[in-house]
């Protein structure tokens, strides 16, 4: 018993409190108003394989590319106290190259991993380039990356000559959907597989130590012996390379690429999940957790407003109204108004009690 | 209220959380006085000066203004421009994008749409009028900080100010445009402007004041007419004379320059904060301290050692070899190490865990790729808890949270995880309790016996003479004396700060 | 500018001047290269008056933009905010009995509640300007399917008179092949945007108000002891922001005459690099609504440029801009270090 109160006053100090009230609510939510919501069944696929249904499996699916955005940009956020509007655009430039990698000739094992190395080395090159900006000519990320935001889809479109073109291939739809005999979608392995690559940096290297020394105090970083310069460099360029897995999944889904539409607005829902999980949009210290689970809380957030038959185009309207209502709760004004009260309150009923 | 007093503040108390920054403090302004309010650092000039501008509210004490009956209430900057109070600070508060007479008139403007030709020309007569060398449309940011700094003033008086406070205002001016400003005093002076004037130059306030207060450790030390209090005593009153009791501690003896080989070794040094070069050795155990008053340089020399400023020219040999220090990270790998002067700003990572503070000098120097396995760094962290006797919640614990000497303990573990040869203690004592100091000063003893050499400084003196074999003096941005042996003393170390040379 | 006094002229040119400058020499050297090179349409006036016509909207939010970015503030909502407009008004406009004047005021109503919510929780609550905007942003865009998913065209026809409405100015037109005169045509729109560059020009020039709005962007710390009201101030120049994209809607409709749900997509970052090329400071405390005007106009002609110069390719139009803007951006960051070595010798001396 009092190890569970423990464990819920840690939660309670802790900043992966809000991500998951966030989607304890949804969860509750989506209990109440309709329990079926959260089953799984196992259904046979156009190929025949049984694979898993149901919107737990769509929400975990869906959500690849964003919990890997969401990653890349909480380290950016860290380090540069700014957020990256690219990443959209970023994704289709990557998308791109992985397509016209492919069109040069028949699709093997092979030139998949040639397509995946080679537009995540033009990513993280884009990622450079807004690093650069932000690191040496200290421009503010978004005010930098708004320049790939300007033209970044053009781009896309530039390397693949003007054409939408499709790759056909059994691969390419296994990355995307289903490997044939294993029920759950491939995105999801992938999210794992990226968790497990981040996971790994953190252990054998100080990237984290690193990242939040330099976001939290820029001169006192410098004085310890490292480079703030370098190090914010080197987060946008780890973001280049999760705007490529992004790009990579997004495409292999409906193998094709369209410039246009590919991840769309989705720099917008990152850093959402972001400032959901608790992270200072402003730098310093952050959780890779708790922007994972602020980017589960989103998808299941949109599942959830789908399966209410809210239609797609307007869903935009109601998460504005969850981002104003986080951030209010957030802010500093607020919390030191509600402090006030709080205090004036406990006064008050403490000198009631005083006096009976 | 005597006719002729325009301001008297009596009693006036603050304390913050674990300091207490001002006890039972009197000042006195007159009318047509400039006014010295002196201390070091820590007295509680500033405090004083932000009790009176409405920035802090006072805990206990009284404030009188002339004209005004009663005790008079400043809670914000706004109310004490009301009764007459302007100040200018040393950081200037104007704003660089907007021409000098928008500066003079923002903010206090009456009317809705604002008549160029018309504010430019009352700008620019009272430039005019009190000299003051800058152009009513030109931009502020296009003058020099010593113009920036009249427009100011010129807006301070402006709006009919009784009392000016300058705080500060010369430390970013050379010597002509210093003149200028005194110039100007002077002239407020003649309309019957009362002026109180913080600096830490000494030789400014004997050029222009008329009066001193000075203040020490949150206490009023005295009130003294200009005349009646020369320089060398001025210092030992701003210095005082610390009363801890420290019996045990033994220094090591000075020994003379042997043919011992010297840690660091630096020839003609300088850097682009404005270090003259200067040549500076230091010998395995030796305990040497830089000593000057504030903005004498002493800072500035250290950082220019650790490459923390961009170090513009010098030859630095470490244990013989010459090495280049241009950066922090070379100054780290050459085992030096240095503890800065401004904790907040440029020591602690106030979100990250005493555990991530302490371990942090070592992760950078190890690399990128090999980080310290988590066990390994908790035994560290503890290891040095105790033998420093942090006082912290647990390992974890963000630093923020811990008191000042604690912080100051944990950075000093940080530097201290390193084995440095050779390391600099900028003002490791300023702002925490008297215990800690104690301990700090013990443990920079006991780690020069065990071979390390220790640059120590303080701005206390007592505490520089207790733990330093040898004392290098600066004044402006110079080293203008050497102490050693039997010359360490309170009274040597005060004539060479105020310079005898120069009255 | 001739009626300064005289002073003025000899003072040095501020970074606002210096980048204003850029912008305008850069236009005038892209018109004129255009009109040498490309001839046909450049040498028409028409074709200056297309641009304007096709850019009024944008031009308004570009000044809304370059008050909330002087203040150092950001809005990325007004784009969504035209959006909206556009459709409510469309969908108002084809309801029995509607009105234009209601219309109008609807279309202000939308721009003004925007303007004050988001002012409020930025100055008040003191939330991030991105993040509050950016929620802005998705609001209206949803609100617009909520209001109509479906394309819908005015039917209205007061309005759809009003739309044809245009100033014609016939010393300014040419003569065609057949031989009759076609005067130049300039859209109602484009004099509301052009009031409204003059009118704004006033604001931040002559009052208190535009002062305060420099004021807190050169320096908040310094203008809250100067005494300005810095959270009244900044609550005020997002309240304007959202008025004038409620306004920038109206005309918007009076140029396309239909209601899309991805009317003016994107346009709020267009309206940022205008902004930017006009010279108004990311860092806020820096810019002037003439110079953003140039940045409409710069940004504009290089789209016009693209196209007509044989690079048809549909991607070369936002390369194009987006390298442009790179451009501006890396020269306001080499003009920020200089001001800022400049500061540092000062000190130093």
């Amino acid at each position: 018993m009092k190890k569970i109160k423990q464990s819920l006053m840690k939660l309670r100090s802790s900043q992966l409190l809000v991500p998951c009230i966030a989607v304890a609510l949804l969860v509750i939510f989506n209990l109440i108003r309709d329990p079926s919501f959260f089953s799984v069944s196992l259904a046979a696929n156009n190929n025949g394989d049984p694979v898993l249904t149901g919107n737990l499996i769509a929400i975990l699916n869906g959500a690849s590319e964003l919990v890997i955005l969401a990653m890349g940009m909480t380290l950016v956020t860290a380090a540069s106290g700014g957020q990256d509007i690219a990443v959209g655009a970023t994704a289709a430039i990557a998308g791109s190259v992985f397509v016209k990698v492919l069109s040069g000739g028949p699709i093997t094992g092979g030139t998949i991993l040639l397509g995946f190395v080679c537009c995540c080395l033009v990513a993280m090159l884009f990622g450079a380039f807004n690093g650069t900006l932000v690191a040496v000519f200290r421009i503010q990320p978004m005010i930098a990356t708004l320049i790939l935001f300007t033209c970044g889809r053009s781009i896309a479109y530039w390397i693949n000559g003007g054409a939408t073109p499709t790759v056909e291939s059994p691969i390419v739809t296994a990355i995307g959907s289903f490997i044939p005999g294993v029920p759950v979608p491939t995105p999801i392995f992938i999210v794992l597989a990226v968790g497990l690559i981040f996971a790994l940096l953190f252990r054998f290297t100080n990237l984290g130590l690193y990242t939040q020394t330099v976001g939290i105090n820029q001169r006192a970083a410098r004085l310890n012996g490292l480079n703030p310069t370098a190090i914010k460099l080197l987060a946008f360029v780890i973001l280049g390379a999760c705007c490529a897995v992004a790009g990579v999944i997004s495409v292999s889904r409906l193998s094709l690429i369209n410039h246009e539409t590919l991840l769309l607005e989705i720099e917008m829902d990152a850093i959402l999940a972001v400032a959901i999980g608790g992270n200072s949009l402003g730098g310093g210290k952050f959780k890779l957790s708790g922007s994972i689970i602020g980017a589960y809380a989103i998808r299941m957030l949109t599942t959830t407003l789908y399966a209410m038959k809210v239609p797609s185009t307007s869903v935009k309207a109601y998460k504005a109204v969850v981002i104003i209502l986080l951030v209010v709760m957030g802010s500093p004004v607020v919390k030191q108004f509600f402090g006030k009260l709080s205090a004036k309150i406990k006064a008050k009923t403490a000198g009631k009690e005083a006096r009976a | 209220m005597q006719d002729n007093i325009v301001l008297t503040m009596r009693g006036i108390c603050k304390s913050f959380p674990g300091v207490r920054a001002l006890n039972n403090v009197d000042f006195t302004l007159r009318k047509g006085e400039i006014h010295a309010l002196m201390g070091e650092n820590g007295a509680g000039k500033s405090t004083l000066i932000k009790v009176l501008t409405g920035v802090y509210s006072r805990d206990a004490g009284q404030v009188n203004i002339a004209g005004i009956e009663g005790d008079v209430a400043i809670r914000s900057p706004k109310d004490a421009q009301a009764v007459g109070i302007s100040t200018v600070y040393q950081e200037i508060t104007l704003c660089p994008n907007l021409s000098v007479a928008e500066n003079i008139y923002i903010g206090r403007d009456k009317r809705t749409l604002i008549h160029w030709k018309e504010r430019e020309k009352k700008a620019d007569a009272i430039l005019q009028s009190l000299g003051i060398p800058a152009r009513a449309a030109q931009q502020l940011g296009s003058c020099s900080l010593a113009v920036q700094q009249m427009v100011a003033i010129a807006r301070a008086v402006d709006a009919d100010c009784k009392v000016l406070i300058l705080d500060e205002p010369t430390s970013s001016l050379d010597e002509k445009e210093v003149n200028m400003l005194f110039k100007l005093m002077r002239e407020l002076k003649e309309r019957g402007v009362g002026i109180i004037f913080v600096t830490h130059f000494l030789e400014q306030v004997y050029a222009v004041c008329d009066r001193i207060t000075v203040l020490r450790n949150g206490e009023l030390v005295g009130e003294y007419p200009i005349e009646e209090l020369p320089q060398v005593e001025l210092v030992s009153k701003m210095m005082g004379k610390a009363l801890e009791d420290l019996s045990g501690m033994k220094k090591k003896e000075f020994t003379p320059d042997s043919t011992e080989e010297a840690v660091y070794e630096a020839h003609n040094l300088s850097s682009n904060q404005g270090v003259k070069p200067f040549d500076f050795r230091i010998r395995a155990g030796e305990v040497n301290g830089f000593t000057g008053l504030l903005g004498s340089g002493r800072s500035e020399s250290v950082r220019a050692i650790f490459g923390a400023d961009h170090v513009t020219g010098g030859v630095v040999t470490m244990h013989g070899k010459r090495v280049k220090v241009s950066n922090p990270r070379e100054a780290m790998k050459h085992g030096i190490a240095y503890l800065p002067e401004d904790r907040k700003d440029d020591g602690i990572i106030a979100d990250l865990s005493v555990r991530e503070n302490i371990m942090l000098a070592m992760q950078v120097m190890n690399g990128f790729w090999k980080p310290v396995s988590r066990a390994k760094q908790e035994e560290f962290a503890r290891q040095y808890i105790d033998a420093l006797q942090i006082k912290t919640a647990s390992a974890e614990t963000p630093i923020k949270s811990l008191s000042g000497g604690n912080q100051q303990k944990v950075i000093l573990a940080r530097w201290l995880l390193l084995h440095p040869d050779y390391l600099i203690l900028d003002e490791p004592t300023r702002g925490i309790d008297v215990g800690t100091k104690t301990e700090i000063q013990k443990l920079v003893l006991k780690l020069a016996e065990e071979g390390t050499g220790v640059t120590f400084i303080s701005s206390e003196i007592e505490e520089m003479l207790r733990t330093c074999s040898r004392l290098i003096v600066m004044r402006d941005r110079n080293i203008v004396g050497e102490l050693r042996g039997d010359e360490l003393s309170q009274d040597n170390v005060m004539k060479t700060i105020a310079g005898g040379n120069r009255t | 500018m001739n009626k300064q006094p005289k002073l003025r002229q000899r003072e040095p040119m501020s970074e606002t001047q210096l980048l204003m400058t850029i912008a305008i020499c850069i236009f005038v050297v892209m018109y004129g290269l255009a009109i040498v090179f490309l001839g046909g349409g450049f040498q028409r006036t028409q074709q200056f008056f297309n641009i304007l016509n096709d850019n009024a909207a944008l031009l308004i939010i570009s000044c809304s933009l370059t008050i909330v970015m002087i203040c150092g503030g950001i809005d990325i909502s007004v784009g969504g905010v035209i959006g909206l407009v556009v459709m409510t008004c469309v969908v108002y406009l084809n309801s029995a009995g509607a009105s234009i004047p209601v219309a109008l005021l609807i279309a202000l109503g939308i721009g003004a509640a925007f303007g004050v919510v988001q002012g409020f929780l930025v100055s008040y609550l003191e939330i991030q300007p991105f993040i509050v905007t950016l929620a802005g942003m998705f609001f209206a865009r949803g609100m617009t399917t909520i209001v109509s998913v479906n394309p819908q065209k005015v039917a209205h026809e007061g309005f759809l008179a009003l739309m044809k409405q245009k100033i014609e100015i016939p010393w300014l037109g040419y003569v065609a092949k057949k031989g009759n005169l076609v005067p130049a045509r300039l859209e109602i729109g484009v004099i509301i945007a052009l009031a409204v560059v003059v009118l704004v020009y006033v604001l931040l020039r002559y009052t208190k108000l535009g002062r305060g709005f420099y004021a807190i962007g050169g320096n908040q710390q310094s203008a809250l002891m100067l005494g300005v009201n810095i959270k009244r101030t900044r609550f005020i120049a997002h309240t304007l922001s959202g008025l004038l994209a409620g306004l920038a809607g109206f005309v918007f409709l009076m140029h396309t005459g239909a209601g899309n749900a991805t009317n003016a997509s994107a346009a709020e970052m267009n309206a940022i690099a205008s902004s930017i090329i006009g010279g108004t400071l990311l860092t806020g405390g820096v810019g002037n609504v003439f110079g953003t005007l140039f940045g409409v106009l710069t940004l504009a002609t290089i789209k016009a440029i693209v196209p007509a110069s044989g690079l048809t390719e549909p991607w070369w139009q936002s390369i194009t801009t987006g390298a442009m803007l790179c451009f501006f951006i890396l020269l306001q960051s080499v003009v920020l270090k200089k001001r800022g070595s400049k500061k540092a010798k000062a000190a130093k001396e």
